[in-house]
């Protein structure tokens, strides 16, 4: 197995701020791994540094085999990055935005390229409408287009997704899925937990530190979190009284249901058992991941407060 | 709800203020502006020059001589600098625009004043710009009778009484009419490129980070180097269409001669504007906004029209004013310029002038290097 990512002990500070402390991060090769976390977190400052856009103050790696700090010109040429905010030039067309792109990384073949990534797209025919007037879920798989088209070997992604409709989100999703079948490499930061099922992997980041790796089943498995949904007319309006019960480390609606979630077994159990009465009835269910991050986003130490 | 409400009026009032103190940088220059303005109005400008470079050809050593010579010292106007030993001498002196006048006292001149004999002294100014040379030449009519009156004793006396004891003559070269435009409209060819280069350059890179589509270009591979280049070359082109035009319009419109010097003129201009653009791109490297871009430009381009010598004469400035102004790029395009239309200057006339503008253009551009980043650090 090949490492596409492999760094470690990353750090970053901006200011008196300790953005990224020693992250430790190894993604094989052809795997999607989502890159999970509260926002402020340290995922764009960890995203940045791996393409070479920023300088760890401390640490080291290689992204594809290439040391992340002296050959981050070696790194630009072999990744695609797509930023979180649309970065593509709102007043050139779609077209003329591939053919920059294709032209900054000295492609061969330019028009052929672009041709195949706007038909690819879909948008052939709108080739030369302004990239500008696009909707937030086309401007988004423009930005993907423009950030593959070189036949990058390692994709980051930051919130690609962010403020696009769910069959947006879905087609840009078989996008990722179709380029990793290719034998990209994918690191996408997410806060959607629907795109983190899809990812082959997870590694899950709060204020500054890596916490949690893994597939979606090990980190569930890994937080050894019993999970408790209840059901009942009314339910969801304990869930204030409920959280503050010893034991209890979360307790959240879930439409009309309430997930109570705890480490200690023993100790969820008594603090629901008051509430073991009608109209409300109790199962025990696996946690989502969902309610794992909660969980794990409460018990990391919050150094930004 | 829809009556005027002192509640909102003080709400957008809080949120703007606020706004302002955020952005200090901004608003340190709009308060810098007043001050910096009224110091270069107020001490650097003179709009009666003296103390003008000079040179002198005696071509008779004579009391008579060193007398009017010491009348045109003590005059404040004329600072005698150099000595001619030849009239091609003086003339390259003037012609190069190291003296502002050049003055031959002739070897008959104590023989013919003697005899009264119309005795001549040749006043030869720098009038390509009028405003230099005007309150001096006019000061020059006080100098044949008060000259020689310490000189003119016993039986010279009646030289005195009768009519001046000789005559200034005065030549005006390189605008013999006194055209203001003739110096004007070439100074405007600087100041215009100037203007538009260096701002419109200046926002390329701050747009780009405004907008944020700098950070997906430090993403690709492309060099620094690459990014000035491909930003620059095409306000070139728009710099030389600029020249075209001006230089089209000060010939058709304003009759400006243009006597020649065209290969060191197109030196100059391109020199100037590479360096403008340059110039342009540094700015754009330091300022975090636009508008921020915009305000350096224009704190450039003040002190290039009130200091360089386009608006108010150089040499009328003092000591440290001058010294600021050779630090302006414009200063030595403007003699370039001036020289090369009004003058008909080679290279041979202006390579210094050439050579600080080769100077201003490798300085920004390695400034520029090294402040552009690779990296969003």
């Amino acid at each position: 197995m090949t490492l596409a990512i492999d760094v470690h002990g990353l750090n970053k500070s901006f200011g008196d701020k300790h953005v990224v402390q020693d992250v430790s991060l190894q993604v094989a090769e052809g795997r999607i791994c989502g890159f999970l976390g509260p926002n402020g977190s340290g995922k764009t400052t960890t995203l940045r540094m791996l393409c070479g856009l920023l300088t760890p103050d401390s640490g080291e790696g290689t992204c594809l085999g290439l040391n992340i700090i002296s050959q981050a010109g070696a790194i630009k040429r072999q990744a695609g990055y797509m930023t979180q905010k649309f970065s593509l030039y709102e007043d050139l067309t779609l077209e003329e935005n591939l053919m920059f792109s294709a032209r900054v990384h000295d492609l061969d073949r330019r028009k052929d390229r672009v041709a195949h990534a706007l038909e690819r797209l879909g948008l052939i025919e709108r080739r030369s409408q302004l990239a500008g007037t696009l909707s937030g879920g086309w401007k988004q798989r423009l930005a993907l287009a423009t950030a593959t088209l070189h036949e990058p070997k390692l994709l980051l992604l930051d919130e690609p997704t962010a403020g696009v409709d769910p069959k947006a989100r879905r087609t840009f999703w078989d996008e990722i899925h179709a380029l990793s079948a290719e034998g990209l490499t994918v690191l996408v930061s997410t806060h959607y937990m629907d795109e983190a099922e899809r990812c082959h992997e997870i590694a899950y980041i709060a204020y500054g530190q890596l916490i949690a790796r893994g597939t979606a089943d090990q980190v569930i498995a890994g937080s050894h979190l019993v999970t408790f949904n209840g059901e009942g007319a009314g339910i969801d309006r304990l869930a204030g009284e409920i959280s503050r019960r010893p034991g209890v480390e979360m307790a959240a609606p879930f439409g009309a249901a309430l997930h109570v979630s705890g480490t200690d077994r023993a100790a969820v159990e008594a603090a629901i058992a008051p509430y073991r009465r009608e109209p409300f009835r109790w199962t025990e269910v696996e946690p989502t991941l969902e309610d794992v991050f909660i969980q794990l986003m409460d018990g990391a130490e919050d150094n930004f407060r | 709800m829809s009556a005027f409400s002192a509640t909102r009026v003080w709400a957008v009032l809080i949120k703007e203020f606020k706004q302002l103190t955020r952005d200090r940088l901004t608003y340190a220059m709009i308060l810098a502006l007043p001050v910096v303005q009224l110091l270069l109005f107020g001490y650097a400008i003179n709009s009666e020059p003296r103390h003008l470079p000079t040179a002198v050809l005696v071509q008779e050593d004579s009391v008579f001589a060193r007398s009017v010579l010491s009348a045109l010292h003590n005059s404040a106007y004329f600072d005698l600098v150099a000595q001619a030993r030849s009239p091609a001498e003086l003339d390259e002196l003037i012609r190069r625009g190291e003296v502002q006048f050049a003055i031959t006292i002739p070897g008959d001149f104590t023989r013919r004043v003697a005899r009264g004999d119309k005795a001549q002294i040749l006043v030869e100014a720098d009038a390509s710009d009028p405003s230099a040379t005007g309150p001096a030449l006019a000061a020059l009519a006080a100098l044949p009778t008060q000259a020689l009156v310490g000189d003119l004793k016993g039986a010279l006396a009646p030289r005195m009484q009768a009519r001046p004891a000789f005559e200034v003559v005065v030549h005006r070269r390189y605008n013999p009419e006194a055209v203001t435009a003739y110096n004007i409209v070439p100074g405007l060819l600087g100041v215009i490129l100037s203007m538009t280069l260096v701002m419109m350059t200046s926002l390329s890179v701050t747009r780009e980070t405004e907008r944020g589509t700098m950070e997906s270009l430090l993403a690709t591979p492309v060099e620094p180097i690459e990014v000035m280049i491909g930003k620059l070359a095409p306000y070139v082109l728009v710099g030389v269409a600029q020249t075209l035009i001006i230089l089209t319009i000060a010939k058709l419109l304003f009759q400006v001669p243009m006597l020649g010097g065209w290969l060191g003129l197109g030196v100059g201009v391109s020199l100037f504007i590479v360096g403008s653009l340059a110039l342009g791109f540094l700015i754009s490297t330091v300022a975090r906004s636009q508008l921020q871009a915009m305000q350096m430009s224009f704190f450039y381009i003040l002190p290039s029209i009130l200091l360089s010598g386009f608006m108010f004469p150089f040499r009328g400035m003092p000591g440290w004013a001058q010294a600021l102004g050779e630090i302006i790029p414009v200063t030595h395009f403007l003699r370039v310029v001036r020289g090369a239309l009004l003058k008909g200057q080679g290279l041979e006339d202006m390579w210094r002038e050439l050579a600080a503008l080769l100077a201003f253009v490798c300085v920004v551009t390695a400034l520029a290097m090294a402040r552009y980043r690779r990296t969003l650090d």
